[in-house]
């Protein structure tokens, strides 16, 4: 089944994006007008290619469970976009950038792919700003970089800490265009419950309208998938509350290889969970890292009495303080990428130092920013011997000025004074660089489905670096996908529009209609959130920042319990033919249940420690991350065959022929 | 389409508001330079010039057309402030149980309509009292005679003797100053949300309007309504 | 805190809804507005209850997803923020909160607390956009430099999340600070200059089209904007508008 076919063109590394594009099959206009395509999700991928495809003459149809393409939650990504325009002069280039991210990712990426993003990197910028979208600028009228953990120059784009909403506003205003031209149908509070497939081929989705519980055929010649990533296996997470794995999961039980799904990254700058009644967690711009110096006490007793209540941080003198990172890493210092900086916090806190009230949280302190600003600005306005005072409250100006929106963010969560008292923070699920298994146009190993954006799994390897999920996004949705789907395409000019009153659909609807009667009629007597709980805390636990070999055995058992437990004893309220939010996350966190098991399998098989993932048996002596080259630089595409436990691993031979492949250090 | 868009959409009606609303306010002004002239002591010969202004305000043709246009003002202000009201009422047809505006916005902004009425109430009491009787009156008891011997209605001595009436004259003062009042608080909305109707708007600038805005909307009516009370309590009686 | 919730219940479009009271107890005050919800949710499906149904995402404050009118404000009495930014330490023991939906005839409820909110995604497609195809080639980035505070300006605009507390705060249920917004971010920028007077013609039209009432400029919408959108958009839209129709 399925073609497990790299695809990337041969040819020097440079020229393989242009070679392609040349020797692809294109579709003439008039041809288009024939030809539906369905998009799954309006994020910035899905929406970006909707308004592409719409534009090149296909008929598309996008399905959202949001009420407005809008809402996508690629809305909510805060830094940064990464290009490689080199405004700044500061010796960037597509070659840089490209080595940037095949490195961040601990050589686990395509090259082919990681190259033709860096090389389209500088279009999206131009494109977004043909579109409206109103990044920051200087004084000089143009644009503004600022640089981001991990790398050596100053390549990120921005629009205050709301660049992922401006550009994905930019893509749904892209989107608008096409609907109000008739070329895009958008199909909002619909959840794609299924992919149907004929003849080996992708043909349509079963989608379920969220209004009125009806189910819906919608056929086309081909779909993507544009669902985003699956961080909500672990309940608590940055991800939006209805991001969830069912497209992608579903498309994966058709036939869709599943790559990489221990591939997690963890984020080290989000606000510490506060009780068991949490439902979500915050993400704090990781720029905060530039000026926020990270610590814990350096004797237990004091960590203990400020957890008690006894002691406050501000009362500990600076020998008392451990600044973990900077003693680890001298040369990153706070600055080490997510990965490194994530479990160095984990590490902290299991031995014993966390901070908060659950033990798990560390400081990141702005007292010596705010300093050093202040001094700063003191010779500047030309004070002399100004007050310890005067040079607090001339750096508070420009903290505030730096980072205002999110210290009053975090004032309204918290309840404390970031000014005064250092933050809490703790690492929190964010973005998973595993996904749907796609070769170098896209396509999953379902001929005529693709996947785009994050719920793919090709650019990143196994960690992303920040500022990068926006351009990939943008990338595979504007200036790839587009044109590598034409090659598939220009099979089926002649094939006319696809039926849906065929057997393959009818089969698909019946399944998905068995299905949801099955979850409300369960007379069950616990909620559905009550399993996604139960689940978040085995995959925190045991398939989390760091994993180990028993752990993840367990893990396995105990999601199979779980899931087992979840159909005998869920109770969804309600019944299928109306709005119903518990039947909507019901489905979702059977899959989810489902996906655990895969993602701790893909975690146990994976016997080495490579950017997120993080084996305890494969470590330094210095509890570095010791990847396994000889033996795992590969991308696991897992095939499903009837049960997550029985998935059959399929291995994609990763070969670095520009890179030299070399041990991440940031010492 | 861009003719219809003056006329029927939404931003036309606010814009016919806001441009008849100013109007009117620059029209206050003139309207309390005459009025002015009722603080003159009668010994130095108010009667002839109130008179003499009323009358030339009745008669040349520029101030004709003015007031003219001021009457269609007043009445499209009113027909339009109706229309938006009714179309505004029907965007939320079924209500709040709890709605708690006073903690975002000022009272006066949000009964502009019920300000309106009051105000043309007393217009339309205003117009019966002095400029009708100016008007239609008869030549009954007050008789005035121009410089050129025609015999008009003395409006000075009736404005005067209203005010001075024993028994009704503080009442009417009264009433005066409640009309006064709430043209003070349809002005202390009216005024800066006109300029902002009609796209005047600059950070600079808006600070400067607001406040030209209350200082009109307090100044003008107060001078308006302390005439009256001049009159009955100070002026020397006639 | 213990608390008492009046809460508007509707089935569905076509039936008629009603408040109905509920008690909560045990709310911690580190809880969001919405973990309360979450909260009582939890214990009706256990009593074998329908849950209240509510716009919900991404519970940080971008999405624009949740919309409740709490005690008779959009969003609750804090300022600059969403429902799912509300903290409970807001409220005392023993307070009645009163919730509603977002009350206007073009945000038609759908269920419960959920409104259909649509009437916005089609005045942006009457024209919220710049016309340009996405073709690999378009000009630089930088070719066209943008005087910084018009960047800024158009960047506040844009940072509208198109919740509708403008409309729920609004006495008129006027669309015109959501409106002017998105007018606003295209006629600061050179980009978006070709197209505005059509740009702003049409959006107006489809605003009208909606039902949305007038604007009184009582300034509600800006206070209650949790991303604090100015009324100097709506005068921008006002002074475009203008220029538009008498061309």
């Amino acid at each position: 089944m399925g073609i497990f076919e790299s695809n990337a063109p041969k040819g020097p590394l440079a020229e393989k994006w242009t070679n392609h594009k040349n020797e692809i099959d294109l579709v003439n206009p008039a041809n288009k007008r024939n030809i539906d395509v369905i998009v799954v999700g309006t994020g910035l991928a899905g929406g970006s290619a909707a308004a592409t495809l719409a534009e090149l003459g296909y008929n598309v149809k996008t399905f959202c469970y949001q009420d407005s393409p809008r809402r996508a939650h690629s809305i909510a990504a805060q830094g940064g976009i990464n290009a490689a325009k080199n405004y700044q002069g500061d010796g960037d280039s597509i070659y840089r950038l490209f080595y940037d991210t095949i490195k961040g990712g601990d050589y686990r990426s395509r090259e082919s792919n990681v190259y033709r993003l860096a090389e389209v990197s500088g279009n999206i910028i131009d494109q977004c700003v043909a579109q409206g979208v109103p990044f920051a600028r200087e004084y000089g009228g143009l644009l503004d970089n600022r640089s981001f953990g991990g790398v050596l120059v100053s390549r990120t784009f921005y629009a205050k800490g709301q660049t992922g909403q401006q550009l994905l506003l930019g893509a749904y205003s892209a989107m608008n265009r096409q609907i109000n031209r008739g070329k895009i149908k958008s199909y909002n509070r619909h959840e794609m419950l299924d992919i149907v497939k004929v003849d080996g081929k992708a043909r349509g989705i079963i989608a379920r309208n969220l209004v009125t519980g009806e189910l819906e055929r919608h056929s086309a010649h081909a779909v993507v998938v544009a669902s985003g990533g699956y961080g909500n296996v672990f309940f608590l997470s940055t991800n939006a509350m209805g991001s969830n794995v069912t497209a992608s999961w579903k498309i994966h039980k058709k036939g869709a290889y599943f790559a990489n799904p221990c591939f997690t990254q963890i984020h080290p700058t989000c606000i510490p969970v506060s009780g068991d009644h949490q439902s979500k967690l915050t993400l704090m711009s990781e720029s905060l890292r530039n000026d926020g110096r990270i610590w814990v006490p350096k004797k237990k007793e004091d960590a203990i009495a400020i957890r008690e209540g006894k002691k406050k941080p501000t009362e500990l003198s600076e020998e008392e303080r451990d600044y973990y990172l900077e003693r680890r890493y001298p040369a990153f210092g706070n600055l080490v990428p997510r990965d490194v900086a994530s479990r160095a916090a984990k590490e902290r806190c299991d031995a014993g130092y966390g901070v908060n009230k659950t033990g798990e949280a560390v400081y990141l302190d702005f007292s010596s920013a705010i300093m050093r600003y202040g001094k700063e600005a003191a010779t500047t306005k030309k004070i002399s011997n100004p007050s310890d005072a005067k040079i607090k409250e001339l750096g508070k100006e420009v903290v505030e000025s730096k980072y205002g929106n999110l210290f009053q963010m975090y004032e309204k969560i918290v309840d404390q004074n970031p000014y005064e008292t250092p933050m809490m923070i703790y690492p929190a699920v964010h973005y998973t660089m595993g996904g749907v298994w796609v070769d170098y146009n896209l396509q999953t190993t379902i001929p005529g489905c693709y996947a785009i954006g994050e719920a793919n799994f090709s650019d990143h390897g196994a960690n992303r670096l920040g500022a990068s999920a926006l351009m990939q996004g943008l990338a595979d949705g504007y200036f790839v996908l587009p044109y590598t789907i034409g090659n598939y395409l220009a099979d089926d000019i002649r094939t006319g529009a696809i039926p849906t009153d065929s057997p393959e659909f009818d089969a698909a609807e019946t399944e998905v209609r068995d299905r949801l009667e099955k979850l409300v009629n369960n007379n069950g007597t616990k909620s559905v959130d009550h399993f996604h709980k139960l689940l978040g805390k085995i995959m925190w636990n045991k398939v989390g920042m760091a994993r180990n070999a028993q752990g993840l055995k367990e893990a396995i058992s105990e999601i199979k319990e779980l899931r087992e437990e979840f159909w005998k004893d869920v109770r969804v309220p309600g019944t299928t033919k109306e709005m119903n939010a518990e039947l909507e996350k019901a489905g979702r966190v059977a899959d989810f249940l489902e996906l655990g098991e895969l993602f701790a399998k893909d975690a146990l098989h994976r016997e080495e420690s490579c950017g997120g993932h993080f084996r305890e048996e494969y470590q330094t002596e210095e509890g570095e991350a010791l990847r396994d080259d000889e033996n795992f630089m590969y991308v696991a595409a897992w095939e499903y065959t009837g049960n997550p436990a029985d998935a059959v691993l399929h291995k994609e031979d990763l070969d670095y022929e520009n890179i030299q492949v070399k041990t991440r250090s940031y010492k | 389409m861009a003719k219809s868009a003056l006329l029927k959409s939404s931003l036309a009606k606010k814009y016919w508001m806001a441009f008849t609303g100013l109007f009117l306010g620059l029209f206050l002004v003139g309207h309390l330079f005459g009025n002015l002239q009722l603080l003159i002591p009668v010994s130095e010969g108010a009667r002839d010039q109130f008179n003499e202004y009323a009358l030339f305000m009745t008669t040349n043709p520029a101030v004709k057309v003015l007031s003219y246009l001021t009457y269609l003002s007043i009445i499209f202000h009113a027909i339009d402030g109706v229309l938006l009201t009714i179309h505004n009422r029907k965007a939320r047809p079924q209500g709040y149980v709890n709605f708690k505006p006073s903690t975002n916005s000022m009272w006066s902004s949000r009964n502009m309509g019920i300000l309106g009425t009051i105000i043309l109430a007393f217009i339309v009491v205003h117009m019966t009292m002095f400029w009708g009787e100016m008007k239609f009156g008869g030549l009954d008891d007050t008789v005035y005679t121009t410089a050129n011997g025609e015999e008009v209605k003395d409006l000075y001595t009736l404005t005067i003797k209203t005010f001075q009436d024993a028994q009704y004259g503080l009442l009417w003062a009264i009433a005066y100053a409640f009309a006064m009042l709430a043209i003070g608080f349809h002005l202390s909305h009216g005024f800066s949300s006109g300029f902002q109707s009609l796209g005047v708007n600059h950070p600079k600038y808006n600070g400067f309007i607001k406040k030209l805005g209350m200082a009109f909307a307090v100044l003008v009516p107060l001078a308006f309504a302390v005439i009256p009370f001049y009159i009955h309590f100070v002026l020397e009686k006639i | 805190m213990n608390l008492t919730l009046k809460i508007w219940r509707q089935k569905n479009a076509d039936t008629k809804g009603k408040m109905v009271t509920y008690q909560v107890s045990d709310i911690s005050t580190d809880m969001s507005f919405l973990e309360m919800m979450d909260v009582l949710n939890e214990q009706l499906i256990n009593k074998g209850d329908e849950p209240i149904a509510f716009d919900h995402d991404c519970r940080e404050g971008i999405c624009g997803s949740c919309n409740l009118q709490i005690n008779g404000e959009p969003h609750g009495p804090d300022r600059g923020i969403t429902t799912c930014q509300l903290h409970m330490r807001k409220f005392k023991d023993g307070d009645t909160i009163v919730i509603e939906p977002f009350r206007a005839k073009a945000f038609p409820v759908i269920k419960d607390l959920v409104v259909d909110r649509s009437a916005f995604d089609r005045i942006q497609q009457a024209g919220g956009y710049i016309s340009v195809n996405t073709s690999g080639n378009t000009q630089d980035a930088n070719s066209i430099p943008v005087e910084k505070e018009n960047a800024d300006m158009s960047f506040y605009a844009a940072t509208c999340i198109g919740c509708g507390a403008c409309v729920a705060a609004c006495k008129n249920a006027s669309a015109m600070l959501f409106t002017s917004a998105k007018v606003s971010q295209y006629a600061l920028l050179p980009q978006g200059e070709v197209e505005a007077d059509r740009r702003v013609l049409q959006m107006v039209e489809q605003m009208d089209k909606e039902g949305f009432g007038n604007c009184t400029n009582t300034g509600a919408c800006e206070i209650e904007c949790p991303k604090g959108i100015s009324l100097e958009n709506i005068a921008r839209m006002n002074r475009e508008y203008l220029k538009a129709s008498v061309k």
